[in-house]
């Protein structure tokens, strides 16, 4: 009588990590940190995105052993990256119980052309958009959560300021429309109809809408949720900076409090040095991350 | 007058809760404070990740308060991580929890996610058709003491369950459009206030 991993049940484990903080972790010892400080779940990667950014080559999926030594070690959920369009990295991480799967820019993409059918797997996946066409595109694929890009391993929240203002501005967009104009506004945005036709109904994502890709501060992962990010992932900002501990703890206050200047405030003090940061404008566009994937 | 229930809203899957309680005709309200839980008439705790409640309420005084209120007779709701925060006794686990309910939990009891599954429950105690349940990595109650009573079982296991002013369940009501426990919890609410 029971259904496994049905739509229902993917869109609404993304439901539970709503007002959470999920957080990048190398290894069981951060993995740990993380869920002590409140984290909803944890990302497993074999190198945060600074690192990525830092070291370059090709960035793959993390090694098996890794995640299994993460999902070990915490009991809430571990997500973990494959690369854009390579299903087989996506089977292997679904073969080792991960909660969720990202099909992650992060990583050197694996298929320039064409995502991950999405809906032929059990696990739910995460994928990252620059706007609202990009967030269409992959639900249609089969994506049961969508996280903005943002410019990951920057510390620098300005790109993922721009990438939710750009989802939030075009819903709203849509909300304006006449009903007769959604099919021309479909094609110019190259998604499917029928989900440009219910967000234009509901003004929201069909399906649970987070934020990612340099917020490394309490007071940027607020930013974010006061912008319309339900949830948000947190990268370097945590295990680069001064006093990770410390500093996740109070990203996952400033998330719950994120309406409240004075909680914020308080929550803010005396947090030591944030991760460096590095301006995205001086930054080859070879180098950035947000523009893999279409 | 509608009544007024509150939302823990620190984390977790608090808009389908409150969209349910709009439409069952009740005042829904999110709860952040201990001062916010003073004036309710009842308060769900919803699902999300229990370890992330539970650290925010200890640390920002809410685990007193809604004890306090629940002693007073105030009814409370707890679905899946709210379940988990409600038990005395959760099994390997040390996490800060409101301790209200005589049952021991295991978390993620029936599996990781690619096991989260959807399935019909009877519910003699409420009647009608059977209740879509949704089950997200969802904890499991391993025994209950027996003044518990056990509101409806899911292979021979309960997963809705009240013991006075309090409810506890392993899957997500607010998920489905079915709204029969919200109904059955604001009964306990209205009983509660004119009481």
């Amino acid at each position: 009588m029971a259904e496994k991993s049905t739509w229902e049940t993917k869109v609404g484990l993304a439901e539970m990590l709503k007002e959470g903080v999920i957080m990048d972790v190398v290894n069981e010892d951060q993995a740990t940190i993380a869920e002590k400080a409140g984290a909803v779940a944890v990302m497993a990667l074999e190198r945060v995105p600074a690192d990525i950014r830092r070291d370059g080559g090709v960035a793959r999926m993390s090694d098996p052993a890794r995640v299994k030594r993460i999902m070990a070690a915490v009991t809430i959920p571990v997500m973990a990256k494959c690369r854009i369009g390579h299903f087989v990295e996506a089977q292997i991480l679904q073969s080792l119980g991960v909660d969720f799967i990202d099909e992650s820019e992060v990583l050197t993409p694996a298929d320039e052309a064409h995502h991950i059918d999405k809906r032929e797997f059990d696990a739910p996946f995460v994928c990252g958009c620059r706007d609202l066409g990009e967030a269409l595109r992959r639900i249609g694929e089969g994506a049961a959560m969508i996280r903005t890009k943002g410019e990951a391993g920057t510390g620098n929240v300005v790109e993922a300021v721009r990438h939710l203002r750009a989802v939030t501005g075009g819903l709203r967009k849509l909300q304006g429309m006449r009903t007769d104009e959604l099919m021309a506004e479909a094609k110019q945005m190259g998604a499917p109809f029928e989900l440009v036709a219910q967000s234009a109904e509901t003004g929201k994502l069909p399906v649970p809408n987070f934020s990612a890709g340099g917020v490394a501060t309490p007071a940027d992962a607020a930013l974010m949720r006061q912008l319309g990010a339900e949830a948000v992932f947190v990268g370097s900002g945590i295990f680069k900076s001064k006093d990770p501990e410390t500093r996740a703890h109070k990203i996952v206050e400033a998330v719950a409090f994120y309406e409240d200047p004075e909680k914020l405030a308080e929550i803010s003090e005396g947090l030591g040095e944030p991760m460096k940061g590095m301006d995205v404008r001086s930054m080859p566009q070879e180098e950035r991350l947000a523009v893999r994937g279409w | 007058m509608a009544l007024r229930i509150g939302v823990m809203s620190l984390q977790g899957a608090v808009e389908p809760h409150i969209k349910a309680l709009t439409e069952c005709g009740a005042r829904a309200e999110r709860v952040r404070t201990p001062e916010e839980t003073e004036r309710l008439d009842g308060l769900i705790l919803p699902g999300g990740e229990s370890t992330t409640m539970g650290i925010l309420m200890s640390r920002f005084g809410l685990m007193e308060a809604v004890q306090k209120r629940a002693a007073e007779g105030m009814p409370v709701y707890g679905a899946c991580a709210g379940m988990i925060l409600m038990a005395k006794q959760i099994v390997d686990s040390e996490q800060p929890r409101l301790e209200l309910m005589d049952i021991r939990v295991r978390r993620n009891a029936y599996g990781r996610q690619v096991d989260s599954f959807e399935a019909p429950i009877e519910m003699p105690s409420l009647g009608g058709e059977p209740f879509p349940g949704v089950f997200i990595r969802a904890p499991f109650i391993e025994s209950a003491e027996p003044h518990v009573r056990r509101l409806a079982e899911l292979d021979g296991r309960p997963v809705l369950v009240q013991e006075g002013n309090l409810l506890a369940s392993s899957f997500h009501p607010e998920l489905t459009a079915d709204r029969r426990i919200h109904r059955y919890f604001l009964q306990m609410s209205d009983n509660e206030s004119g009481a």
